[in-house]
């Protein structure tokens, strides 16, 4: 291995990459794993505690809530059980996740933007109907 | 790329060993970011599925809304069994890493129960939805919430069978190279649908019974 480096013009400069190379390597340890098991179950617990019992007056303050409960557990999941960080496949890997992140957040917002202006501005033309009405349709 | 560097750098070197040694290490060194590529678009599909739920989840069609049709009790157990079954893969992968062959096919199998257990609740809400008149095609809501769920449910299933296969290799082949390799793509791929869940338990259960 290290003599191939040699030879190779841009050899890899560090280490555990080539260990990983074939994709046979465990990742984590017993610690990572129940960080995150336990992480995850507090982080899963406290969003349903919350709707079930009505803790918070607001609706929409308790999505958003629920939306940051899910957030931070995703960013668990992806560090203690998906094993991310900015090294793995010498980091391709994250590249490829702030792409994809990226594309989603613009599919998400964009779509829910664009749809509820469409629902606001459309709804004045069709008569007869209220706006309630018509969005239940 | 590296092959043709290597080639010419190896005729100088007069050692013509090391190409092999590339050769062999390169294609190898795709597995692992091919599949996370492949999780990476398989989250698209998601987002897709999710900016649809969202755009239609509120449009009941005059039938029945999330806060009357969602057990957020089965909710709970359903995201009890898929949290359960990632950290007992994790363990499967910490006795793979140690080499105990047993020990991994025990905590994989525990893993399928789980992921079963899983299916189970979910086909029994389904039907029941169903039976009740809240089929897919009953409101724009509905048709949203299983395209979504289902979708996920059909990974779920996927999944399931991907790992019984891989328990009969291990069981028949033992934790070499490739069956390694195999078992961190399907540790990657279980993980990933318990991510996509937290989005869904969130957004379609947990914000669907919001008023």
């Amino acid at each position: 291995m290290s003599d191939h480096n040699q030879h190779h013009g841009h050899g890899h400069g560090h280490d555990d990459h080539h260990d990983h190379a074939d994709g046979s390597a465990v990742h984590g340890s017993m610690k990572d794993y129940v960080i995150g098991f336990v992480l995850s179950v507090i982080l899963t617990a406290i969003p349903f505690w919350l709707v079930m019992n009505h803790v918070i007056e607001s609706p929409a303050t308790t999505a958003y809530v629920i939306l940051g409960f899910a957030a931070v557990q995703m960013v668990v999941h992806m560090v203690y059980f998906l094993h991310m960080n900015s090294k793995s496949e010498g980091g391709w890997n994250m590249l490829a996740l702030i792409f994809t992140v990226i594309i989603v957040v613009i599919t998400l917002a964009g779509s829910i933007w664009v749809m509820y202006h469409m629902n606001a501005n459309m709804m004045p033309v069709m008569e007869g109907h209220t706006p309630q009405q018509m969005h239940d349709m | 790329m590296s092959d043709i560097n290597v080639t010419s750098a190896g005729a100088m070197s007069a050692d013509p060993s090391s190409r092999y040694l590339v050769r062999e290490h390169h294609p190898e060194h795709g597995t692992m970011l091919g599949f996370w590529i492949y999780l990476m678009s398989d989250c698209l599909i998601f987002a897709c599925l999710f900016a649809t739920y969202a755009v239609l989840g509120r449009n009941y069609a005059g039938g029945p809304s999330g806060g009357e049709l969602f057990d957020l009790k089965l909710i709970a157990l359903n995201t009890a069994f898929l949290l359960f079954s990632s950290i007992t893969y994790g363990f499967a992968m910490l006795q793979a890493k140690v080499k105990n062959k047993g020990g991994t096919l025990l905590w994989l199998a525990v893993t399928g129960l789980f992921g079963l257990c899983f299916l189970g609740v979910e086909i029994y809400e389904f039907m029941h939805l169903i039976h009740e008149g809240a089929g897919p095609q009953r409101s724009g809501f509905l048709t949203s919430f299983f395209a979504l769920v289902g979708t996920h449910g059909l990974h779920v299933t996927f999944g399931a069978i991907w790992l019984v296969t891989l328990m009969v290799q291990i069981s028949k082949h033992g934790l070499h190279a490739a069956n390694m390799r195999r078992l961190n793509c399907l540790s990657l791929f279980w993980h990933f649908l318990d991510v996509v869940w937290i989005g869904v338990f969130t957004f379609v259960y947990l914000m669907g019974v919001l008023p």
